[in-house]
């Protein structure tokens, strides 16, 4: 009983990035609580790959009807593991897999549940537990405390640092039976669609240009696309240009959206709203291009043109192409 | 088709930060006699609601956990077009937890008889926990989506197309079932009309304590959270803006400039 319990991906051979970060945060906090760090595996991955991040023991439950995500089935192992590993602290990414299924394994585990976890703290003498995150869609930060164990927790994406590599170290694998059957899973998978508008991932990017209702229209978006082809960077929105339609659901960047965290990040007409901000916190250098210079993203932008950006875009885009090409 | 939609009435979120104060005792914002609103996504879902039900025929419930306030909540789902509005409100639920809102609504749904659909917001617009959708659907034994765009009936299924970091995938369901719901260009909340909101003003709610929904004391309230808030802060801002001057030209030249320093392009 105990430990730090990190639900791990292993794709083409690494952990994935979300895991990575799971691994950041219970390396953060295993040596305060002197506990163990122990992961779970769905399927087939190499459980080396998480010894080398430090990780003691992996539970793995490896059956055929997971080899496809289906929340049920995959809640059912999940479910298993955690009777089996019995951890202080089940952490779980804060995207869609934990938004589909941290809930619910807290209720099947009748325990405690924290969400978009920024920071965890261990009280040095109690040994105790405190996460922060942000709450009133980030005009507020809480700190909660859990009252019941294991506790689940899922971390925000991009905000806790992918662990490092903790050198040559082996662990045991521990297999987990889960009895499975298609019947147990409530839901279909129809079809599953990418959408890309620039080839490189909004999450990834170093460079994001993000555009809002103050674009006008869809078509304001070509600007950005061809700013971002320039820059080799992606393309994001507020949620006010996506509830239009303008762009699909998946460039949403903030607190609904995704965390970005480039070097640069670019908000064309874009007023700032505090749930916008929230999911550009990591982002090194913020530009905000914005016709009102009381724009709340002037706030925490560090470089602001005030203008229109029909007037911007165009010559900025032309010197970066200068640039680029020599 | 049975509908039931979950609304939270909370103040609004969209409140600039400048106004936003914190109550030290309860460790919630300060109401300040600020506007109350529905929780913007459970606008989504009752408009996603309404347009399942008149495709074919049906029935809307809103349903809502909170105080007396909260009736004028579920008033405006009514004025939307919901047939039919309850409010579970009782002394016993102040500072439950997810756990204890989601078994209040669990409860009150089966209340209202069995569900086809439940539908609930992606996240609530003031704590955004994104998890009493998923535990109602366990409360209730039901399959559930989370964060779908839109849905559509199908062959007497659910296609539900749930939003996910590389695009979207669509799931396909037998009722009953629970989504959580996104804002999308095809559930922008229509306005009520003038006329509906006056006959929604004369409608009365059914208001349900506990026992009324035949819950326990014991699995609500203050003393059965799982999880304690400790702490509620102001983050810290400092304000650091360097503003780009002149034409446009000019701008974009500095700019280039000050981006090239630090190094990003
Ligand atoms: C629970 C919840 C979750 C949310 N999640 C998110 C989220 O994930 N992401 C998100 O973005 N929002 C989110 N929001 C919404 C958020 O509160 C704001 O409503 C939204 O971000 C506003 O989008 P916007 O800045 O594009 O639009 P607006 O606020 O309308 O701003 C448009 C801006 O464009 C400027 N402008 C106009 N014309 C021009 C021009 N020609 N050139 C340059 N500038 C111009 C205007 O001055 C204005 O500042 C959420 C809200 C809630 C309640
Ligand atoms: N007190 C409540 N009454 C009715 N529905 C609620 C209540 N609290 C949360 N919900 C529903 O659950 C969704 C998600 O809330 P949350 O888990 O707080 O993000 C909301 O969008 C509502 O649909």
């Amino acid at each position: 009983m105990g430990g730090i319990f990190v639900f791990a991906k292993v794709e083409n051979g690494v952990p994935s990035r979300s895991t990575l970060e799971l691994l950041g945060g219970a390396q953060k906090i295993a040596a305060g609580l002197e506990e163990p760090v122990t992961a779970g595996l769905l399927g087939q991955g190499d459980a080396a790959l998480l010894y080398a991040y430090g990780v003691e023991t992996v539970y793995r439950v490896d059956h055929p009807l997971l080899k496809e995500y289906q929340a049920d089935l995959h809640l059912l192992a999940l479910e298993r593991i955690g009777r089996t590993a019995e951890p202080r602290v089940i952490l779980l990414p804060g995207d869609s897999l934990g938004r589909d299924l941290a809930g619910r394994l807290a209720f099947r585990l009748q325990t405690g549940i924290v969400t978009e976890v920024i920071d965890i703290d261990v009280h040095p003498s109690e040994k105790s537990l405190r996460f922060t995150r942000q709450a009133y869609g980030g005009k507020a930060i809480a700190a909660i405390v859990p009252k019941a164990f294991p506790v689940v927790a899922t971390l925000k994406p991009r905000t806790f640092d992918p662990a490092a590599r903790a050198g040559d170290r082996t662990g045991t694998e521990i297999p987990v039976e889960a009895p499975l059957d298609g019947a147990q899973a409530g839901t279909r998978l129809v079809e599953r669609v990418q959408e890309e508008t620039t080839g490189v991932k909004l999450e990834d990017a170093q460079v994001v240009i993000s555009g809002g209702r103050g674009l006008g229209g869809p078509e304001g978006f070509d600007l950005l696309v061809e700013l971002a082809r320039v820059l080799k960077g992606a393309v994001g929105s507020s949620r006010a240009a996506t509830d239009a339609g303008w762009v699909p659901s998946s460039m949403q960047v903030g607190q609904t959206g995704k965390t970005v965290s480039p070097d640069l990040y670019i908000a064309v007409g874009i007023s700032g709203a505090t749930q916008h901000v929230a999911g550009i916190s990591g982002a090194k250098t913020i530009v905000a291009i914005n016709t009102d210079p009381e724009a709340s993203i002037f706030k925490v932008a560090h470089l602001g043109i005030v203008g229109d950006y029909k007037a911007i875009l165009p010559p900025l885009i032309a010197r970066c192409r200068e640039l680029v090409g020599g | 088709m049975r509908i039931v939609v979950c609304l939270k009435q909370i103040i609004d979120p969209e409140l600039p930060s400048s106004q936003f104060k914190i109550d030290p005792g309860s460790k919630r914002q300060q109401p300040n006699g600020h506007p109350l609103v529905i929780s913007p996504y459970d606008e989504n879902a009752l408009e996603l609601a309404l347009q399942l039900r008149d495709q074919t025929a049906g029935h809307v419930t809103v349903l809502s956990v909170g105080q007396s306030s909260a009736v004028s909540a579920l008033r405006k789902g009514v004025a939307m077009g919901a047939d039919e509005a309850a409010l579970i409100s009782d002394p016993a639920l102040e500072g439950s937890d997810a756990f204890g809102i989601a078994a209040a609504l669990a409860q009150g749904i089966q209340k209202l008889g069995p569900p086809d659909l439940v539908l609930c917001g992606c996240e609530s617009g003031d704590w955004a926990d994104r998890i009493i959708g998923p535990i109602l659907a366990e409360a209730l034994g039901i399959p559930c989506v989370t964060y779908v765009a839109r849905a559509e009936k199908h062959n007497g299924h659910v296609r539900a197309q749930r939003v996910v970091e590389e695009g979207y995938e669509i799931w396909e369901v037998t009722p009953p079932l629970l989504l959580t719901i996104l804002s999308h260009e095809s559930n922008v909340p229509r306005y009520p009309k003038v006329k509906d909101i006056m006959t929604a003003s004369r409608r009365p709610i059914s208001t349900w304590s506990l026992s009324d929904i035949g819950l326990d004391t014991g699995h609500v309230g203050n003393a059965v959270t799982r999880v304690e808030i400790q702490e509620l802060t102001l983050p810290t801002r400092e304000s650091r803006c360097e503003f780009l001057e002149g034409e446009p030209g000019g701008q974009v030249a500095s700019l280039i400039t000050k981006l090239r320093e630090k190094k990003v392009i």
